[in-house]
C-alpha cells in the first residue's frame, strides 16, 4: 500500500509555528481537497508531505517507509508536487517542459516509456496541439493546464498539487478536475489545496480543514464543510444547496457571520 | 527549427576546424603551403612550438568559457551571467595573481592555475551566497559588481606593491587575457582542468534542466541542489580558474554564446551546454585571428577585442530586457 501517513507533525518557520500536531491517514485512490484560511498552513502541510520540508516534530510515512529515508528520488518517483507558484525560467516548448516530469526516472524508464507518458500527460490535459508552442507565451490558464501536465507525465503515485485551478477558466477547471479523478479512480492519490468550497464540495472524496495549523475537520465534504465549521473557520454564513438533477452540491456564501 | 537542430553541431565544428587551421596560418608571418614544403626548420619551430599550440589553447580556453557561461545563466536561471561580468573570472585572476605575489607560483607549476581556480571556486560560492534563492537579475549583476571591485582593487593593490617591475608585467597580462606566446605546457596544464570542470557541469545536465522549474521545483523532481550547487562551483571553477590561469580574462564569450544558440536550438539548458562550447571555441579562434590580421605594430590583446564586441552586446542584451528585469 502507498499510504501517506503523518503523524504528529509539527513545523515552524523561526519561532512562529505553522503547524501543530497533525495527525492524518491518506489513502491512495481518492481525492482529498485540503482547504483553510489564507496562512493556516496548507501549503506547508503538503510541501511536507512532499518531502521538501524537514519537519521540526513528527514523522511522515509512505508506504510504511519513513519518507526523509527515501532518496530525494525515489521520493520523486512516487510523488509528483506542482508549488503553488509554479517558476518556469526559459522559453522552452511544452513538450520540453512536460518531460521535465520524467527527470526522476531518468536511467530507469527507457526513452518510450519516456515519451509515451509525456504524451499521456498532454492528452489528460488536452495540451497535445501545443507541443511546439513556446510556455512563456502561452496565457496563465494554458501554462497552469501544462503544468499540471508536466505532474501527470512524473506519475508516480502521488499527486500533490497547490492550488492548481487557478487561473483556469470553468470548463478547463472542470476538466483538469476530470483528470485529477480519473487519476485517483485508476489507483492514484491526489491531494490538493484547494479555496473554492463549491469546487471541494462536488469534487472531493475527503476534506481536510486547516485553521491556524490545526486540523479543525476532516472526513466526506458534508461533514468537514458543514455550515458551522465555515461560520468558526472562516467566519461565514454558508448554506448546502443541491442544483439540478445531477444533484450538483453548492456552498453558498451569504455574508459575513458577526457574533 | 528541426533543420537547425540536426546541422547546428556539425556546423559548429566544422566551423571551429576551419578556423583552427585558419589561426595556425595567421600571424606576423603568414603560413603559406610553399613554406611549409621548404621543409625550413624555423618554419616547423614556429608552426610546432607557437602556432599549433596557440590554436588549440584557442580552442580549449573557448570551450571552458562558452561552457561555463552556459551553465552559470542555466544554475542561475538568468540570461545574463557570465564568468566574467559577474566577477568570477577577475577572482580567479586575482587569485593568479595573488599566487605570484607571495611567490607560490614560482613553488610548482600547478601552484598558480591552483590558486586561480580556488579564486574562482570562491567567487562562485561568494556569489550563491549573495545571491541567494531565486536571486533577481538586479541581485545578481550587484553581486558580480561587488565581486569584480573587489578583485580588480586587490590586483591593484599587489600591483603597487610588487617588488620587480617583472611581477608587475606578469600581473597586469592577467587583466588583459591574450592566446599570445603561449606553450605546450599552458595547453597541458589547462587542459586536464578543463576537461574535469566541463564533465562535472556535463554531470549536472538533468539538474539545470530541473532548475527550470525554480529551485522547488527541482527539488520536488528529486534533485539535490546542495549536490548540484557544489558540483558546479568545482567545475565552474576549475573552467574558469584554469583558463584564467593561462589566458587571463577573456570576458563575453559566455554570455554572448548561449544567446546566439538559444533561438536556434531552443532553451533547455542541457541542449545548449555542448554547443556553446563548442561556439565559444570558434568564437575565441575568431577574435584570436583579428587580432593578428588588424593592422598595427603590436597586437592588441584577446581580452580587450572580445571587451570591445562582447560589451555592447551585454548593452544590448540588458536594454531589450530591461522591461523584464527591473
Amino acid at each position: 500500500m502507498n499510504t501517506i501517513k503523518v503523524s504528529q507533525l509539527s513545523f515552524s518557520r523561526g519561532p512562529r509555528p505553522i503547524l501543530t500536531d497533525i495527525d492524518l491517514t491518506l489513502q491512495p485512490g481518492r481525492l482529498t481537497a485540503i482547504l483553510g484560511p489564507n496562512g493556516a498552513g496548507k501549503s506547508t502541510l503538503l510541501a511536507n508531505m512532499a518531502g521538501l520540508l524537514k519537519p521540526n516534530r513528527g514523522h511522515i510515512e509512505l508506504g510504511g517507509l519513513e519518507l526523509r529515508a527515501l532518496s530525494s528520488r525515489e521520493r520523486a518517483q512516487r510523488i509528483a508536487y506542482l508549488p503553488q507558484f509554479p517558476e518556469i525560467a526559459w522559453p522552452i516548448d511544452v513538450e520540453t517542459l512536460v518531460g521535465l516530469g520524467r527527470i526522476p526516472f531518468a536511467g530507469v524508464a527507457t526513452e518510450r516509456e519516456d515519451c509515451r507518458a509525456v504524451l499521456h500527460a498532454m492528452e489528460m490535459t488536452a495540451t497535445s496541439s501545443w507541443a511546439r508552442r513556446i510556455v512563456t507565451e502561452l496565457s496563465g490558464g494554458e501554462r497552469a493546464r501544462v503544468l499540471l501536465a508536466r505532474v501527470f507525465a512524473g506519475t508516480s503515485q502521488w499527486i500533490l498539487a497547490d492550488e492548481p485551478f487557478t487561473g483556469l477558466d470553468p470548463a478547463h477547471q472542470f476538466e483538469a478536475v476530470e483528470s485529477l479523478r480519473r487519476f485517483a479512480a485508476e489507483g492514484g492519490g491526489v491531494v490538493l489545496t484547494v479555496h473554492d468550497l463549491s469546487l471541494a464540495a462536488r469534487t472531493a472524496d475527503r476534506v481536510v480543514v486547516l485553521n491556524d495549523g490545526r486540523i479543525v475537520a476532516d472526513g466526506t465534504p458534508e461533514e468537514a464543510l458543514d455550515p458551522a465549521v465555515l461560520r468558526s473557520v472562516y467566519g461565514v454564513e454558508t448554506e448546502w444547496l443541491v442544483a439540478g438533477v445531477r444533484r450538483t452540491p453548492v456552498i453558498a456564501i451569504h455574508g459575513r457571520h458577526f457574533g | 527549427m528541426i533543420v537547425a537542430r540536426r546541422w547546428l553541431m556539425p556546423s559548429l565544428l566544422a566551423l571551429t576546424a576551419l578556423l583552427a587551421f585558419g589561426s595556425v596560418l595567421v600571424g606576423k608571418v603568414t603560413l603559406t603551403w610553399d613554406m611549409w614544403a621548404s621543409h625550413d626548420p624555423t618554419t616547423r619551430i614556429v608552426f610546432m612550438e607557437l602556432r599549433v599550440p596557440r590554436a588549440l589553447l584557442g580552442i580549449v580556453i573557448g570551450f571552458a568559457l562558452g561552457m561555463s557561461g552556459a551553465a552559470m545563466q542555466a544554475y542561475l536561471r538568468n540570461p545574463l551571467a557570465d564568468p566574467g561580468t559577474l566577477g568570477v573570472s577577475a577572482m580567479a585572476a586575482f587569485g593568479a595573481v595573488l599566487s605570484i605575489f607571495f611567490g607560490v607560483a614560482g613553488l610548482h607549476p600547478w601552484a598558480l592555475p591552483l590558486c586561480g581556480v580556488a579564486g574562482g571556486v570562491l567567487a562562485m560560492a561568494a556569489l550563491f551566497l549573495l545571491a541567494g534563492r531565486a536571486a533577481s537579475v538586479l541581485t545578481l549583476v550587484l553581486s558580480g559588481v561587488i565581486l569584480s571591485s573587489l578583485a580588480v582593487a586587490g590586483i591593484s593593490v599587489m600591483l603597487s606593491l610588487s617588488p620587480s617591475p617583472w611581477a608587475a608585467t606578469e600581473i597586469i597580462r592577467w587583466m588583459l587575457g591574450a592566446l599570445t606566446d603561449r606553450s605546450l605546457d599552458d595547453l597541458t596544464l589547462a587542459t586536464p582542468m578543463i576537461a574535469i570542470g566541463a564533465t562535472l557541469i556535463f554531470l549536472c545536465r538533468e539538474d539545470l534542466n530541473a532548475l527550470t522549474l525554480g529551485e522547488v521545483g527541482a527539488q520536488s523532481l528529486g534533485i539535490n541542489i546542495k549536490r548540484t550547487q557544489w558540483m558546479l562551483c568545482l567545475g565552474m571553477g576549475l573552467l574558469v580558474g584554469a583558463s584564467v590561469a593561462v589566458t587571463g580574462i577573456i570576458g563575453f564569450v559566455g554570455l554572448v554564446m548561449p544567446h546566439l544558440l538559444r533561438p536556434l536550438l531552443g532553451a533547455k539548458p542541457s541542449a545548449l551546454l555542448l554547443p556553446s562550447a563548442i561556439g565559444g571555441a570558434a568564437l575565441v579562434l575568431a577574435g584570436d585571428i583579428l587580432v593578428r590580421v588588424l593592422p598595427g605594430g603590436s597586437e592588441l590583446q584577446l581580452g580587450v577585442v572580445m571587451s570591445l564586441i562582447g560589451a555592447p552586446f551585454f548593452f544590448a542584451l540588458l536594454y531589450s530586457l530591461r522591461r523584464r528585469v527591473l
